[in-house]
């Protein structure tokens, strides 16, 4: 009796609840952190220019073998598993330990990836002389350099070899870049310019203006100069290629067979075993930086995400510009304009209810509306002369961010009708009595304060938008977008490209690679960038916000 | 000198009998400004106020006074069309201002309300700078010349005695005044636009009493300027700023009349009860 009315005091002070809340918030502070500890190390982690070990592996009946190769992994395997990959453990022994090695030189090896048994190692070393070379193609290459050749002759050899590799390989890169921009700004140029001239002529034969007369004779010219400087620019690529091609090297692998690397195929080298503390860190920034600046290789395993950070910042820039105005728009009819009652009430709910619909349904909305009906009907007004091959009328940036308009719309509208019902009547009826009309009054005071209201609404889309993929695969992601939606083509903005975006990323790294190994630390490093990007997003949306906020306090009071 | 101000101030609070209002006045030698015939009006079905005729007499204080639900803030807000905001108002019956039909299809509200500027019980600043608010009104009517917006602005504020305690800060914003300062806001922001008819809806009934008194010394000034129009819950606050008081009851015009006579010389039974304090 005693006992139970004691407990029931105690529910009555509302500790048990005040502990149940905080216990709440921990839980979810818990999951939050977690999430981003655990996306942050692993993904991070992958950066870091990690020793390379050389070993002695023998398998049992099996001549000894040696491999290079950094250690990626470790685990504890039960014997049963192991046995099911053909490996035979002593009798009565349950478990074993294994290695996973990246071997690199997938293009000797097969794979650059490899599980050894750690009993059967032996002799770990870690020689200054490995190199880790990152390639343009078939991922890392782990060796000793034996030789630096310049067409075919060896220039040198021995200690100084190294030294003399860098000078090269530091010019071959220069080079590289100069091929870049030539290929990409000038030979890109005269295609769109080649392109234009077709089109103008596609636009005169529709007008039926008759062939050979002055017009087409000028478009003749035209196309003469730009063939004729895309020979002369031909011929400077073919020199830069013959002199980017003009080095190699010969380096080591393990198993001791020697092997030519032209330098035109390397990306960056580095030998981490002799760094010291602050070179790993340069090296560490150095992978980062590349990483978030540099652009896909090799079927998005290799290089950097820049075009999918830089179409998923476009993207949601372009829809918090389509979605505000929208928005507000309509939250202002709703709230100020239209009369309330049993219409207003269901478009209410219904606008409401849009923000429950599966975005996927908005992706096939988006396809079916926006690419084909729409995009289909601009190009048979405006780009007649491109037909067949689409302009507007295929996925693209300008329909997946009306999409993703759509999908966070209902947001900013019930968020600034919020805002708008928050404004005291006093300041409505003070601004009246002074001789305002209603419109005078919403645009000089009434929309200025809830301009906050606003700014949440809009920091709601963004944070759906950012992190939404499924639709966008039916309205303009793409695995490899070949250009960025800006460049220095007129109209420089190009909102019908195609456009590669973080959380697309992460599905086409994580799901459909071929090298699983390869690209697991790149999920999780990509999917700590995207959280990074929202994140960003959302405090200089918060930052907005608060200024205004400051500005109109009015409405808190 | 704020201080010796003050004291006056309260002086002259205290002791209203002495208080001296110029020659005793008389309703039939007034002009008239603002004139109520046969008034009525609905809330739905409710009705708020029955044939209401009043003659509001121009460059004075009228004090409308009663219980609280009598009708006297609904028939200030007739003045200016406030009502109009409120979509179940009917009314019928006539009100004139300067005799031209205030409800009349043809009269431009924001014009009218220009003309007839309106003060609120809460002050209702807007969340800008002391300066934007004043020049509000001019803004609206297009008035953007530098120049100009800071002669009115001064003046305004000058004429809602604000001046001498803002002059250093017009460019800040007006939230962070006291309530009083905020209320003299807001009547500079009324006068800016130099309106004919001032109403008052219970103009110092959220502020302490040193801020009413200036508010009140403030409406005796401006009465030269202005035809003044004030709902007031507070009797002894009729008493001393208006020159005329019509009592109102149950949405009834029950007497009106100069304030003196009112307050001294009661014609009905009812407005004695109320004033004595018998109800309301």
């Amino acid at each position: 009796m005693s006992q139970s009315s004691s407990i029931k005091s105690w529910f009555n002070t509302g500790k048990p609840w005040v502990w149940l809340n905080a216990g709440a918030v921990s839980i979810s502070l818990v999951m939050v952190v977690g999430l981003v500890l655990l996306i942050a190390v692993r993904g991070l982690s992958h950066f870091w220019p990690a020793d390379i070990m050389e070993l002695t592996y023998q398998e049992p009946g099996q001549p000894a073998e040696t491999l290079i190769g950094e250690r990626i992994d470790h685990e504890t395997v039960p014997a049963a598993r192991l046995a099911l990959s053909g490996v035979q453990l002593p009798e009565g022994q349950e478990f074993a330990q294994r290695t996973l090695l990246k071997v690199g030189n997938r293009d000797y090896f097969g794979l650059d990836f490899r599980w050894i048994n750690d009993p059967w190692i032996s002799d770990i070393r870690y020689p200054e002389g490995i190199m880790a070379i990152e390639r343009r193609e078939w991922g890392n290459f782990y060796g000793y350099l034996v030789n630096v050749k310049q067409e075919g002759e060896v220039v040198a050899s021995g200690d100084g070899a190294y030294q003399e590799f860098m000078q090269r390989l530091e010019r071959s890169n220069e080079l590289m870049r100069q091929i870049k921009t030539l290929e990409k700004d000038d030979i890109g140029q005269i295609n769109h310019g080649l392109e234009e001239i077709r089109l103008e002529k596609r636009r005169l034969q529709m007008d039926d203006v008759p062939e050979g007369t002055l017009p087409y004779q000028e478009l003749e010219e035209q196309k003469q100069q730009l063939n004729d400087r895309y020979a002369t620019l031909r011929e400077e690529l073919s020199d830069l290629y013959q002199a980017m091609n003009r080095d190699q090297i010969m380096v080591r692998m393990s198993d001791g067979r020697e092997v030519e690397i032209p330098l035109a195929k390397i990306v960056h080298v580095y030998k981490p075993n002799g760094m010291g503390i602050s070179e790993k860190f340069g090296q560490y920034f150095h992978h980062v930086w590349e990483f978030v600046s540099g652009e896909p290789r090799e079927a998005n395993t290799e290089g950097g995400i820049f075009p999918a950070i830089f179409g998923t910042v476009m993207m949601v820039i372009i829809m918090s510009i389509l979605v505000t105005p929208f928005g507000v728009i309509a939250a202002v009819y709703l709230k100020e304009y239209a009369k309330q009652g049993p219409v207003v009430r269901l478009i209410r709910i219904a606008v409401n209810n849009l923000a429950g619909v599966p975005s996927i349904v908005y992706g096939v909305f988006g396809l079916g509306f926006f690419v084909y009906f729409i995009g289909g009907s601009i190009d048979e007004i405006f780009f007649q002369a491109k037909l067949p091959s689409p302009t507007f009328g295929s996925p693209g940036l300008l329909w997946a961010s009306l999409t993703l308009a759509i999908l966070t719309v209902p947001v900013v509208i019930v968020a600034t009708e919020e805002g708008l019902s928050r404004i005291p009547r006093a300041i409505r009826e003070g601004s009246l009595a002074l001789g305002a009309t209603k419109a005078e009054t919403l645009w000089r005071t009434v929309l200025p304060m809830a301009a906050p209201a606003m700014m949440t609404g809009l920091i709601l889309a963004v944070a759906r938008a950012a992190g939404e993929v499924a639709p966008l695969m039916m309205v303009g992601v793409v695995k490899l977008a070949p250009a960025l939606a800006v460049d220095n083509i007129a109209p420089y903005l190009h909102l019908d490209r195609q456009f590669m975006h973080l959380g697309f990323h992460i599905y086409d790294v994580g799901f459909q690679s071929p090298n699983v190994e390869a690209a697991r630390p790149l999920v999780y490093a990509t999917a700590f960038l995207l959280v990074l990007i929202i994140v960003v997003l959302n405090l200089a949306a918060i930052g907005i916000r608060n200024r205004l906020r400051e500005t109109y306090k009015a409405t808190e009071s | 000198m704020q201080a010796v101000n003050e004291q006056k101030n309260v002086a002259r609070g205290i002791d209203i009998e002495s208080m001296s209002r110029g020659p005793r006045v008389n309703l039939a030698d007034e002009t008239v400004c603002l004139e109520v015939k046969d008034f009525n009006l609905f809330y739905g079905d409710k009705q708020a106020l029955h044939g209401i005729n009043m003659q509001i007499p121009k460059n004075r204080v009228t004090a409308f006074i009663g219980p609280s639900g009598c009708g006297k803030s609904t028939l200030l807000r007739c003045f200016n069309r406030m009502n109009d905001l409120i979509d179940t108002v009917k009314m019928d019956g006539h009100l004139l201002l300067d005799n031209m039909e205030i409800n009349s299809p043809s009269v431009n509200v924001a014009d009218l309300r220009r003309q007839v500027g309106m003060v609120f019980q809460k002050p209702n600043p807007f969340p800008k700078s002391i300066y934007e608010n004043v020049a509000y009104g001019l803004r609206l009517q297009g008035v953007n010349d530098r120049a100009t917006l800071d002669k009115v602005v001064e003046k305004s504020l000058k004429g809602a005695a604000l001046w001498d305690e803002v002059k250093d800060r017009l460019h800040e914003s007006a939230m962070g005044m006291s309530g009083g300062q905020q209320q003299r806001l807001v009547i500079a922001r009324a006068i800016a636009i130099e309106p004919e008819v001032l109403l008052l809806d219970e103009p110092a009934s959220a502020l302490d009493p040193l801020s009413t008194l200036k508010i009140e010394e403030l409406i005796y000034e401006l009465k030269d300027k202005y035809t003044i129009v004030i709902v007031t819950h507070n009797m002894q606050q009729a008493a001393r700023v208006s020159d005329y008081t019509a009592f109102m009851y149950m949405g009834e015009l029950i007497e009106f009349g100069a304030t003196d006579e009112l307050f001294t010389n009661p014609a009905k039974k009812q407005t004695e009860d109320y004033i004595t304090g018998r109800y309301g």
